[in-house]
């Protein structure tokens, strides 16, 4: 399997604080990745260093092939990026949203028509193409928003808590939506609080304080930890926690 | 009561811990007041004048002469008619006009007197008193002189005439247009910003289902902003006198308790802007569009008010900055005292009594 | 302790229904969950008992005081702890809490006794600004201002969201305590994991109540027989069972998929009975070993809360 993130010792110090320490792991394309954590362990440092967004303290890291340092650009054109608030403008059309993200990655004219039929179809919103965003429910905000960060094709997507607030039946369908894009050869890098949906990963990992404290599949950790689901792993681990601020 | 006290000691933590905001409510006055110190010292140039000679004698040769010499104006002789000085005043051609009017000589050595004629353009006060100061310092160089050398006293008098803004509103207009600004700026804002935070923040469900009173709220957010006002006031006062000359003339009693009134006003207005407003941008803008620009334009200390058109003079009563700006003039720079504003007092008390009652009738004791 | 009968609140001049004709009754002493997704109408309803928001239509009573004539005697008796609460950013946790101390007409020692254990883990860090402290301490910050003044009813308006599972875990360890107290906790989350840990549960979606009882009678009333389905490899297995025609639902649960089949009896709400769905039931593993799926095995269980939430959902 070809590996499309490759990160050895990366850390990031702000000050005399380690937020992030010594982070070593691989990401193998298409695979569907998990990375927990307890609230200040460290996860949005993490991901903010892999998005190009932070540059480390030391460590290397690639990511699609580039650099952490020096290609943050060229990384950037590769990668998508979906969090919890969403990236959707609440006041432009469903249509319009997706134009937008398709146009800043320089798509042109005929591919974006085409990009936003397919994606419309696959999401089954046809009928809602020039409903403002603000005008969806939340689980279709959700889908959509995904839907938009990986229009360009990306090799990597990283979602920050992605299904928060919604009920378990679009919760699923969203998982769907994951599921595609990974069978479609696309990495995706997903955090989130509902430890279900860890299970849902190929490899699960969980940073305490800044490390990662295991790193595995769903179930070599509960055999590891001796526990019947992903829950009392992750309490195991992150209840000797030491951090209290974020 | 200790209640409202533990409120009120934790509404000035917020605005002790916010620095930057702090420093702006303090810096802005002060930068204001300084800026136009500056602009106040500006020396002008080349001003472009009319020197019109009716006269044509010894003397008026002489002292055309010392103008000309001066490095201040540049001069323009071809205009000979009064039709022709007013179209040029008009087209902005010409910024003051000199003119000697027939037998100025004769008058000066037989009657000992003679009146020059000063007409300058005052649309920009600031630029209009620079020259004329200019010319006056001319003329009483010229009489100096003219003392020294005679046997009997002989004087000039220039007659000075301001076109467009005959009251030459300019300094000393300035530093009662900045106190009615920054008041109302510091009022306005910081009261409907203090208040929006509290709704954004999700504290102010917990401060409604609480038995804590909502007249209490309205007077805790009301009270470290009134400080922070009155202390600009005296900043703002202090430094009129150092910087720009400009003491109180009058009682500063009575000048105080007018300018508690009208911050008063502003922190009523600053009540219910936040009543409507639901984050703390909305707040914002609207304090700055809703009430800083009607201040800047109606309030009269840019724009004289007499030569509006008659719908924004009507407007312009509404403004309460309007009526404390007469108040300040009044009372700062003429020295009257309550006789000579009570009207325009009772018309800001009224205002004040009126916004602060409907604020505290929309102030909502649940959500919307 | 707390009633609503034929609560309606319209959002947009009525174009929004945000609650409809909702009826609950909540008994002293009890610890009762709202439990439903963003969107539900929970926040509305807390508004509403916590005399916030007016209701368009049907009553309400809190303590046995009226949310509309009385709002005044609840708003002397009640905590209340807002989803989006989140307290004075640039005041110390020892400052927040003082400040609601005072608000609420009361001080800490007071009331220390109720709120010592959950204090005693934030006061190492009393003098930290409450804008500097972690999701779960922040949480703990405002369960103590909530309860400051000792309380008779208290309304957490989902406590736990975006707050990692060590701290949830904690926080309803606190719950279930001052439930001993005595004290009445109304409480709302989207995690469906959690209901649980309340007496009794309402499930609410769109702004209508789908059942209410206690977890186990939820559970009780689930209709159909539920089979927990695994294989080798998850994602396949899904797709496979979803193409499977005796399938009625499927859903991926954890690392195995809950499945229900066609055929099988609704339940009369006593008990069910197994007559249908059972061809259906003994055909899937083959039909599956068929397909090239590896590792399949299938076992009858009982469901979770989260399985019956969206069993309502469909109905």
């Amino acid at each position: 399997m070809d590996t499309v993130i490759t990160t050895d010792k990366l850390t990031k110090r702000f000050g005399s604080f380690i937020a992030a320490n010594e982070l070593s792991f691989e990401v193998g394309k298409g695979e569907i990745f998990g990375f927990l954590g307890a609230n200040g362990a460290g996860k949005t440092t993490a991901m903010r260093m892999l998005c190009g967004l932070l540059a480390p303290s030391s460590g290397k890291a690639t990511i699609a092939g580039f650099d952490v340092y020096t290609q943050t650009e060229k990384i950037k054109r590769n990668i998508g990026y979906m969090s919890q608030k969403f990236s959707l403008y609440d006041d432009l059309t469903v249509s319009e949203n997706i134009r937008f993200y398709a146009g800043i990655y320089g798509m042109s004219r005929p591919t974006i028509r085409e990009k936003t039929r397919v994606l419309l179809d696959e999401l089954g919103l046809q009928n809602e193409a020039k409903t403002l965003v603000r005008e969806l429910p939340l689980g279709w905000k959700q889908k959509l928003a995904f839907s938009v960060s990986i229009v360009h094709d990306p090799e990597i997507v990283f979602l920050d808590e992605p299904t928060g607030g919604v009920d378990p039946v679009t919760r699923r369908q969203f998982w769907d939506l994951i599921y595609a894009a990974a069978d479609k050869g696309v990495t995706i890098f997903v955090t989130t609080h509902y430890m279900d949906e860890a299970e849902y990963c190929n490899r699960v990992s969980i940073m305490v304080d800044g490390v990662i404290a295991a790193l595995d599949s769903p179930a070599g950790l509960k055999r590891q930890y001796g526990s019947g689901s992903m829950e009392d792993v992750f309490y195991e681990l992150a209840r000797k926690a030491k951090r209290t601020g974020d | 009561m200790k209640q409202l006290l533990t409120f009120i000691r934790k509404e000035f933590l917020h605005v002790f811990r916010d620095r930057k905001t702090l420093l702006m409510l303090f810096g802005l006055p002060i930068a204001q007041i300084v800026l136009f110190g500056f602009a106040l010292s500006n020396e002008i140039k080349d001003s472009r004048i009319a020197l019109v000679d009716y006269s044509k004698d010894a003397v008026t040769t002489r002292l055309i002469g010392k103008i000309e010499s001066s490095h201040y104006f540049d001069i323009r002789r071809s205009l000979a008619s009064g039709q022709q000085l007013d179209a040029a005043f008009k087209r902005g051609d010409i910024k003051m006009a000199v003119i000697f009017p027939q037998g100025f000589g004769d008058d000066l050595i037989h009657t000992g007197k003679a009146t020059l004629q000063v007409i300058a353009d005052a649309s920009d006060p600031n630029q209009a008193t620079t020259i004329t100061n200019y010319l006056e310092q001319i003329v009483t160089d010229y009489n100096a002189e003219l003392a020294s050398n005679a046997p009997q006293p002989m004087q000039i008098v220039p007659e000075m005439q301001m076109l467009y803004n005959p009251e030459l509103r300019g300094a000393p207009n300035f530093v009662p247009g900045v106190m009615a600004l920054v008041l109302m700026l510091v009022c306005t804002m910081m009261t409907s910003v203090a208040i929006v935070r509290e709704k954004e923040l999700g504290t102010m469900e917990i401060l409604l289902v609480s038995p804590f009173k909502p007249v209490y709220i309205i007077i805790s957010k009301l009270a470290p902003n009134l400080l922070i006002s009155i202390v600009n006031l005296f900043i703002i006062l202090l430094l009129s006198d150092i910087f720009l000359d400009l003491p109180v003339k009058g009682s500063i009693v009575l000048l105080v308790s007018c300018s508690i009134l009208f911050i008063l006003t502003c922190l009523s207005i600053g009540l219910l802007l936040s009543i409507s407003a639901k984050t703390q941008q909305a707040a914002m803008m609207g304090s700055l569009m809703g009430m800083m620009l009607p201040t800047m334009l109606l309030t009269g200390f840019l724009f004289p008010i007499e030569n509006m058109p008659l719908p924004l003079q009507v407007i312009s009563n509404l403004v309460p900055s309007r009526w404390y700006f007469i108040i300040i003039k009044r009372v700062m720079l003429k020295g009257l005292g309550f006789g000579a504003v009570w009207k325009e007092t009772l018309i800001l008390a009224g205002m004040c009594t009126a916004l602060f009652a409907i604020s505290l009738r929309n102030f909502k004791i649940r959500l919307q | 302790m707390i009633t609503l009968d034929k609560i309606t609140k319209t959002y947009n001049k009525g174009q929004v229904e945000a609650v409809k004709e909702v009826s609950l009754e909540v008994k002293p002493g009890e610890l009762f969950g709202l439990i439903g997704p963003d969107g539900a109408g929970k926040t509305t309803i807390f508004r509403i008992l916590t005399t916030l928001l007016l209701a368009d239509k049907g009553t309400a009573t809190v303590n046995g005081f009226d949310v509309v004539k009385d709002y005044v005697k609840i708003r002397n008796s009640v905590g209340y702890m807002p989803g989006r609460f989140s307290l004075y950013q640039d005041l110390t946790i020892e400052e927040n809490l003082h400040f609601f101390a005072t608000v609420f007409g009361t001080t800490i020692e007071a009331n220390y006794d109720l709120i010592k254990d959950i204090y005693q883990q934030i006061e190492p860090f009393k003098d930290r600004r409450a804008g500097k402290l972690s999701g779960g301490m922040k949480q703990k910050l405002a369960l103590c201002c909530a309860l400051i003044h000792k309380p008779a009813v208290l309304f957490l308006d989902e406590p736990t969201t975006g707050v990692d599972v060590v701290s949830r875990k904690e926080f309803w360890e606190m719950l279930g305590r001052l439930k001993n107290e005595g004290i009445t906790i109304l409480v709302s989350t989207p995690y469906m994991d959690e209901a649980t840990r309340c007496d009794r549960i309402a499930l609410i979606q769109k702004g209508s109540i789908l059942s209410v009882d206690e977890p186990e009678g939820i559970i009780r009333n689930f209709p159909v027989e539920l089979f927990a389905v695994h294989a080798a490899n998850t994602h396949r297995l899904l797709k496979e069972v979803r193409g499977y025609e005796g399938t009625d639902s499927c859903f991926a649960f954890g690392d195995a998929l809950h499945v229900t089949f066609k055929g099988a009896v609704v339940a009369d709400g006593q008990g069910k009975s197994a007559a249908g769905g059972q061809g259906e039931a003994s055909g899937l593993l083959p039909y599956l070993r068929a397909k090239g799926l590896e590792d399949v095995r299938m076992e009858k269980i009982t469901p979770g809360i989260e399985d019956c939430f969206i069993n309502l959902l469909k109905n």
